[in-house]
């Protein structure tokens, strides 16, 4: 990467983790504690001062897997639900009867979970609920206010509150397999990842579409600013941010803002929970942190080897943990 | 950077057949017999049972069109999840077959692997292996559209359950399979007997090895005796024309057909880039594959293309050898072809 000598860098601070057999899937802070998922079955626990653990959570391969900052809550090909916690201990959540693929995980307010398998969605508040939907489920995003969750599959999105017989779900449609979810944390949109290299959202207070293309890939990273005013994805060789001022149209009409062009696709973002900066994982590697405000960047990895599947910041802002497909990763210490 | 080479990808086996082909069978042997690999096995939740192997996943057959305004551009959304899933144990196992039910088209699973980039990535096709009923599958080719469009779409074809007919009639369904599908390799067996590297590891996908384009009319089965008696025509298919083809009986199906071009001149890519693009956008659905070897004017490298429905794949191969002829030779394989049409267009593309 020409130019890459001028950025400032923060590699010299990363505690390097790994190889990891299985490759990185997903990573997660319990505290400042980092829990990096493995494609196989395990979850590295690595405390900031103290030795990694390895935690065979599953039986098998975990798909999926969610953090509230207390706890991991995975599914895996095993068909279980299970949490784990800092100390490495685990307990199983659900256990699907038919030992079905638990292929996504939502948390709601108040220690709520989802989960589903195949067309089935369950919700877990005070009692378990089910819900089948017209085909596989695509994604789960809980509101955020209120036990409300939304149900992505084969042409829509079925907005369902568990706990409410009564009120029949809702259905926004949309042609095509919605792959993604999420709510803006003000709970008035509604944004979906499809299979085609867009993203489909809705304004829901009169279920008036929105059309966010431009991508070369499949969108398969996305995350919320501290803010809430924007939503960084993955899936262009730019940091794609769509706008979601609080205005009556969020970002409808509004182009994104695209920040840190290079010759590579990004693969992963995460939003530092606390100032308007992202962080982007790259196909090569290479990982930015970006400020939202002037697209001013810092290296914190240089491009080498297998793609960039993970990152996460602790609650803090503080820590970053990342990985690759490979199987390396570390943590970087910004304090 | 990030692109797996071809050999590191894991193959993905397609086994079709219409009910009670044998397809079950056939899985049945490939995970049994002693060759020290693993397979991962992707079976419809509501096909037939009874599969021993300790990965084994249950499908749902979820076919949906994509968001590109082509109305034959479908995939199976099971698969891009079930894939990725199983990517995650990657190592733990050597390839993935996926068997499909009997009613299922081939079309939205091979159309997966060009669509989606995961799958494409990490997986590759590597053949369709379609089980066929010696005894039934003339009559399905009259009342079943699904079953015509497993023989055309096959790269091997099992004809199954040869002890169950004469050699008179297996002589004509033969007759029939080649009637739809020239170009597939195709092997008699009985309950689905059959050497595992005749359907495994094919490669049938792979644009580096396009080379099927030759029909086969005459190529041996898998080593049992094989009479190819001079039987006379029956006089009751009336849809059908029939011919003897070197001692194989010739149908030519009404509705089903393939297309053969070659030329011996150099192609304008200039040309046949554009034509072939607009064909399949024209002609997509009622293509359901094609094929072709291709030598461009003033271009030393050969150039190697695929494609089904309207999703086509092309790149180049390798340098021609200076002892090869350099040859265009083009396939089509659908319904309905407008063969004058195609003909001529091609044509329009050779160099003059």
């Amino acid at each position: 990467m020409p130019g890459n000598a001028d950025i400032p860098s923060v590699v010299e601070q990363t505690r390097l983790i790994g190889p990891l057999d299985g490759g990185v899937v997903n990573a997660h802070f319990l505290g400042r504690t980092a829990a990096l998922v493995l494609g196989d079955n395990a979850i590295v626990l690595v405390p900031p001062d103290g030795e990694t653990r390895r935690i065979a959570a599953h039986e098998g391969a975990i798909l999926t897997s969610v953090t509230d900052g207390a706890r991991v809550i995975s599914g895996g090909d095993d068909g279980r639900v299970i949490e784990t916690v800092s100390s490495g201990e685990t307990r199983v959540l659900a256990s699907d009867p038919k030992h079905r693929w638990i292929d996504h995980i939502a948390l709601g307010p108040d220690g709520t979970i989802a989960w589903s398998a195949g067309k089935n969605a369950y919700a877990q508040g005070k009692e378990l609920r089910t819900f089948e939907a017209a085909s596989t489920v695509g994604a789960l995003a809980f509101f955020p206010k209120g036990f409300r969750l939304a149900i992505a599959h084969y042409n829509g999105v079925t907005l369902w509150f568990p706990n409410a017989a009564e009120a029949p779900p809702q259905t926004l449609e949309r042609k095509g397999s919605h792959l993604g979810a999420t709510v803006s944390p003000d709970g008035r949109f509604l944004v979906t990842t499809m299979q085609e290299p867009l993203l489909h959202g809705w304004r829901l207070v009169d279920s008036q579409d929105m059309r966010m293309s431009g991508y070369t890939a499949r969108v398969k990273s996305f995350s919320w600013s501290a803010d809430g005013q924007w939503l960084a994805t993955s899936g262009a060789t730019q940091l794609v941010l769509w706008p979601f001022p609080h205005s009556k149209d969020g970002p409808m009409g509004k182009p994104p803002r695209l920040l840190t062009p290079s010759g590579h696709r990004i693969e992963f973002v995460a939003c530092h929970p606390r100032n308007a900066a992202v962080a982007a994982g790259y196909d090569n590697g290479m990982i930015f942190l970006t400020r939202i405000e002037d697209g001013a960047k810092i290296l914190a990895r240089k491009p080498s080897d297998t793609p960039v599947s993970a990152l996460a910041w602790s609650a803090d802002g503080l820590l970053l943990a990342w990985g690759t497909e490979g199987g390396e990763a570390g943590i970087i210490d910004l304090a | 950077m990030t692109e797996q080479s071809s050999s590191e990808k894991v193959p993905v086996t397609l086994l079709t057949g219409y009910l009670g082909a044998g397809k079950t069978t056939l899985l049945n042997r490939i995970l049994s017999e002693p060759h020290g690999k693993k397979y991962a096995v992707i079976v419809n939740e509501f096909g037939e049972i009874g599969i021993d192997n300790d990965l084994v996943v249950g499908a749902d057959e979820e076919v949906f069109e994509m968001n590109n305004g082509c109305i034959c551009c479908t995939v199976r959304g099971d698969l891009v999840r079930i894939l990725d899933g199983l990517m995650r144990r990657k190592g733990k196992f050597d390839a993935i077959i996926v068997e499909t039910t009997g009613l299922a088209d081939p079309a939205p699973v091979a159309q997966t692997f060009f669509m989606d980039e995961n799958v494409g990535r990490k997986t590759k096709l590597d053949a369709v292996v379609t089980v066929a009923d010696a005894k039934w599958l003339s009559e399905r080719l009259k009342d079943a559209p699904e079953a015509k469009n497993q023989i055309a779409f096959a790269d091997v074809i099992l004809l199954n359950k040869t002890d169950l007919v004469s050699a008179d009639e297996l002589s004509d369904v033969e007759g029939r399979i080649r009637g739809i599908n020239p170009y597939a390799s195709l092997h008699k067996t009985q309950r689905a007997q059959i050497p595992l590297n005749a359907v495994l590891d094919r490669n049938a996908f792979d644009l580096d090895r396009i080379l099927d384009l030759e029909p086969t009319f005459l190529e041996e089965d898998d080593g049992h005796d094989h009479d190819h008696e001079h039987s006379h025509e029956h006089g009751d298919h009336d849809h059908d024309h029939a011919h003897k083809h070197g001692g194989l009986k010739h149908y030519h199906d009404e509705e089903m057909q393939s297309i053969a071009l070659r030329s011996e001149k150099p192609l304008d890519a200039d040309k046949f880039l554009p034509w072939i693009q607009d064909l399949v956008q024209k002609e997509g659905p009622s293509i359901l594959r094609c094929k072709g070897i291709l030598a461009f004017k003033n271009d030393d490298q050969r150039f190697v293309f695929q494609g089904v429905h309207m999703i086509l794949d092309g790149n180049h191969q390798r340098p021609w050898k200076h002892d090869e002829k350099r040859e265009s030779r083009v396939v089509f394989i659908g319904r309905n072809l407008p063969r004058e049409l195609i003909t001529e267009g091609f044509e329009n593309c050779v160099v003059k």
